[in-house]
C-alpha cells in the first residue's frame, strides 16, 4: 500500500512540474498580456494542486494535509481575482493587443478616445 | 524516488528560468506582475517538493504565506498602475 501511494505521489509531482514548465513556455511565447494571463493560471491552479497533492501523499501527516489543503484553497480563491484585476488594469492602460483581437465589444461601448482616457484610471 | 525528485527539480528550475526571462523582458509592469505570479507558484512547488524530499514539515507554513503574498502583490500592482509605462515606447514618441 505504501508503494502505491508513493507511485501516485510521484506521478502527481511530475505532472504538476510539467504543467509549471508549460506555463513558463507560455509566458515566453505568448504575444500579449491578455493571452499571457491564460498560461499563467496553469501552475497556479492545476500544477500547484497536483504537486501539493503528491507531496501530501508522500508526507502522509495530518498537519501536512491541512496546510496544503489551505494553500490550494487560497490559490483557487485568489487567482481568478488577481487575473481579473490584471485584465482590468490592462484594458484601462490600453495594453490589450488590439491588432490581435477578433471581437472587441468593450471598446465599442467606450466611445470616448481610448488613448487619452487610459492615462489615469478613475477610481470606480 | 530520488530520481522523481530530481526530475521535478530540473523541470521546475527550467520553468523558473523561462519565467525570469519574461520578467526581465517586460515590456510593461503588468507583464512582469503576471510573470512574477507564475514565479511565486513555481517557488511554492519547489519548496513543497523539497519538503517531500527531506520528509519534514518546516517549510509548509511558508507556502501559505507565499500564496497570499503573491495575490496581494499582483492585485496591488494592478490596482495602482498608472497609464502606459513602457519606457522604450515613450522615448519613441508614442
Amino acid at each position: 500500500m505504501t508503494t502505491f501511494f508513493d507511485v501516485v505521489a510521484a506521478i502527481c509531482m511530475i505532472t504538476g512540474s510539467l504543467l509549471a514548465l508549460v506555463a513558463a513556455i507560455g509566458q515566453v511565447r505568448m504575444p500579449d498580456l491578455l493571452s499571457r494571463t491564460h498560461p499563467a493560471t496553469k501552475p497556479q491552479v492545476l500544477g500547484l494542486g497536483l504537486v501539493l497533492l503528491g507531496v501530501a501523499l508522500r508526507l502522509r501527516e495530518p498537519e501536512a494535509f491541512g496546510l496544503l489543503a489551505l494553500v490550494i484553497i487560497f490559490q483557487l480563491v485568489t487567482s481568478p481575482v488577481a487575473s481579473h484585476m490584471i485584465g482590468r488594469a490592462a484594458v484601462r492602460t490600453d495594453n490589450r493587443g488590439e491588432e490581435r483581437l477578433v471581437v472587441d465589444e468593450l471598446s465599442e461601448d467606450r466611445p470616448q478616445g481610448r488613448a487619452d482616457e487610459g492615462d489615469v484610471p478613475d477610481q470606480r | 524516488m530520488n530520481t522523481v525528485y530530481l526530475v521535478c527539480v530540473v523541470v521546475l528550475t527550467a520553468a523558473a528560468v523561462l519565467t525570469l526571462a519574461r520578467v526581465t523582458m517586460g515590456p510593461t509592469m503588468l507583464d512582469r506582475s503576471v510573470a512574477l505570479d507564475v514565479l511565486i507558484s513555481i517557488v511554492i512547488c519547489g519548496l513543497a517538493v523539497e519538503a517531500a524530499w527531506n520528509q519534514h514539515l518546516f517549510t509548509l507554513p511558508t507556502l501559505l504565506v507565499l500564496a497570499l503574498l503573491g495575490f496581494t502583490g499582483s492585485v496591488s500592482v494592478a490596482r495602482y498602475i498608472r497609464g502606459f509605462d513602457d519606457i522604450e515606447d515613450e522615448e519613441d514618441g508614442a
